[in-house]
């Protein structure tokens, strides 16, 4: 089992962790920044969130406790992230023609976990619409994130999207992540 | 059989030419209804893999044709595939897509139980059927059971028709689909892998079943996924590191290019099945698949293991509901909704004793081309949406199916045809929408019923 899919795992889900207010907006800051920056479509920021062996991670079951070796819906590091931003980015990427668009809201932040170092487990929800073919499809879950801190910010270790719908069927694929 | 007003067989067999087909066999609700009955309502039907319903109890939900089914196993171990209705007052009997029901099957309406073979078991306060018509005995009043279940080497199928072929006439030589997903483990078994993905797809199932064969498609939809993948091979070994292997079923995409498919050949099976040649490298040179190798011939002796593993078939469709890919381990089996919906599972199997590598090859190829976040899928359903769209538009009626037509080679020993040499012919969609119109005129011979 992976190092950061151990530390989520063995990370009590319910708890609330005693944080300061600077530690909770400078996390939350971090969550509204990564939504943003998918909405916005701005790749190198994307790429740049991320640890070196960070992983981006949808189970397709809930009782998954790693991504690693499994089916999921999506598991993907630094490499194939790239190979996803260069294939929707590609004049022949047909189904990105005409491109969608993604519009999250994120809440709900709880800090579950403060580590000495300062890397910090935390979980929240979002809602997300994508427009797509013409029409718009709605998303939503729970997020939950390791972050390792990195000088005044952070970089995701490793975050775990849980659809409420995970088990499909899909009406189509989805293209980006969410 | 129906018989339909507006669609008899002369107008039927009139939408199939030689070389091309009309739009309304794609589009035409009667002709759909007419196809869950002459096709999904009689031929053998992909149920599921044994390994879905492990322990007695398990069930697990199927589609055949517009009949909602449910494969359970009892507490001997035996499989069955009953209609998930209850026989009381009709009530759906599993909701879940799989579980495990225990001893009985139990209506949640009013409590009536069933055996897992569909017997019935009990109902609260039977004596208030004393003196009625109502028979214990009367298999009206238990579970109905497909007319013919039946399994080739632990894969399912059912038939709805009583009558017709069996289920190994009915696969043939592309049964070679289902050996080799068994033949190519070490330990002569296979499992799901997890559950399957279920996408939808908005259009006709048998847009879906051309596509997967068609070797013309490849180079030009997936481009832009080649050209991505490749690029990221080429930074990652200018960075002293070494790819994946399943990029390259990716790379493949590009490096073959829109043009470069004539060397994969296709044939065309009485029964409808079709084949499309191997084309990734399956066997490459790198210690786990030696490792493999080795293993095979330990469990077959190397002549049997050379013949298992010289099998080269990239897809073997079986008709009318299977695509599998047997070097990668992958299943797919379609449930036409409507003429535009097709609902689709996505299995993945394990072959058992093989090295760890082998099974995360495969589920690479699960995952990069077969998952709801597929990069190579995500431009298939987007075509067959598009083509689903403009066939229902008046631009034109024919769909044209004219690449090497008229080329093909004769029918073998076993009346399977060939591709012509060096093409990329369209045989595999020509020959399936022939024996469509086989299937789907009436009194046809073959199918029985």
């Amino acid at each position: 089992m992976g190092e950061a899919a151990l530390k989520l795992a063995e990370s009590d889900p319910f708890a609330v962790a005693d944080v300061s207010v600077e530690t909770q907006q400078a996390v939350e800051r971090f969550l509204y920044r990564q939504a943003e920056i998918l909405d916005e479509k701005q790749w190198d920021d994307w790429l740049a969130l991320y640890t070196k062996d960070g992983h981006y991670w949808m189970p397709a079951r809930e009782d998954q406790t790693d991504g690693d070796g499994v089916p999921n819906i999506f598991w993907e590091n630094n490499d194939i992230m790239k190979m996803r931003i260069r294939r929707n980015n590609h004049p022949h990427a047909h189904s990105q023609a005409p491109e969608n668009r993604l519009c999250h809201v994120v809440s709900n932040v709880i800090i579950e976990d403060e580590a000495p170092n300062g890397d910090i487990v935390v979980r929240s929800r979002f809602h997300c619409a994508e427009y797509l073919r013409y029409e718009v499809r709605q998303f939503t879950g729970k997020y939950r994130h390791l972050l390792v801190r990195d000088g005044d910010s952070y970089k995701i270790a490793l975050q775990r999207v849980d659809l409420v719908n995970r088990e499909g069927p899909w009406e189509y694929v989805m293209q980006w992540w969410l | 059989m129906t018989q339909s007003q507006t669609w008899t067989d002369e107008k039927i067999a009139a939408l199939v030419e030689p070389d091309r087909v009309h739009r309304l066999a794609y589009t035409d609700q009667e002709l759909f209804d007419l196809e869950m009955e002459r096709i999904f309502e009689k031929l053998w039907i992909y149920i599921g893999h044994e390994s879905q319903v492990k322990e007695p109890g398990d069930y697990y939900l199927a589609r055949v044709g517009r009949q909602p089914m449910v494969m359970t196993r009892d507490g001997k171990g035996e499989i069955h595939v009953l209609y998930n209705r209850c026989p009381h007052r009709g009530a759906q009997l599993c909701t879940a897509r799989a579980g495990n029901a225990g001893k009985h099957l139990r209506c949640s309406y009013h409590a009536w139980t069933f055996n897992l073979d569909g017997r019935i078991d009990a109902i609260p306060a039977i004596n208030g059927y004393d003196g009625t018509r109502f028979d214990k005995n009367d298999p009206l009043f238990h579970i109905k059971k497909a007319p013919r279940a039946d399994n080739y080497r632990g894969f399912w199928f059912a038939s709805l028709a009583e009558d017709g072929p069996g289920l190994e006439e009915h696969l043939g030589q592309a049964k070679i689909a289902l050996d080799q997903l068994i033949d190519r483990a070490p330990g002569k078994e296979c499992e799901v892998v997890g559950d399957c993905f279920q996408m939808v797809q908005q259009s006709n199932w048998k847009i879906f079943l051309e596509n997967q064969i068609d070797v013309s498609h490849p180079g030009a939809t997936h481009e832009s996924t080649g050209y991505a993948a490749m690029t990221v091979e080429e930074d990652m070994k200018a960075a002293g590191e070494t790819p994946p292997l399943e990029y390259g079923f990716l790379t493949d995409f590009k490096r073959i290019g829109i043009d470069g498919w004539d060397k994969f050949g296709t044939t065309g099976h009485p029964q409808g099945h079709t084949t499309l040649e191997g084309y990734m490298g399956l066997r490459p040179d790198d210690p786990d698949t030696n490792e493999y190798v080795r293993l095979m011939y330990d469990a077959y002796g190397e002549t049997k293991a050379e013949e298992i593993l010289g099998v080269d078939m990239h897809h073997v469709l079986l008709y009318p509901c299977n695509s599998v890919q047997p070097p990668l381990q992958q299943l797919r089996t379609i449930r036409p909704l409507a003429p535009n919906k097709t609902l689709t599972e996505i299995w993945q199997f394990r072959l058992k004793d093989a090295p760890e590598a082998i099974y995360r090859r495969s589920l690479g190829y699960y995952y990069l081309v077969n998952s709801p976040s597929t990069m190579v899928n995500a431009d298939d359903l987007f075509n067959w949406w598009k083509c689903q769209n403009g066939l229902t538009s008046d631009g034109g009626d024919w769909i044209s199916l004219h690449r090497n037509a008229g080329q093909d080679l004769p029918p073998d020993d076993h009346g399977i045809v060939h591709s012509a040499p060096a093409s990329m012919s369209e045989l595999p969609l020509r020959h399936m929408m022939q024996v469509w119109k086989d299937y789907m005129t009436n009194g046809h011979a073959k199918v029985g019923g």
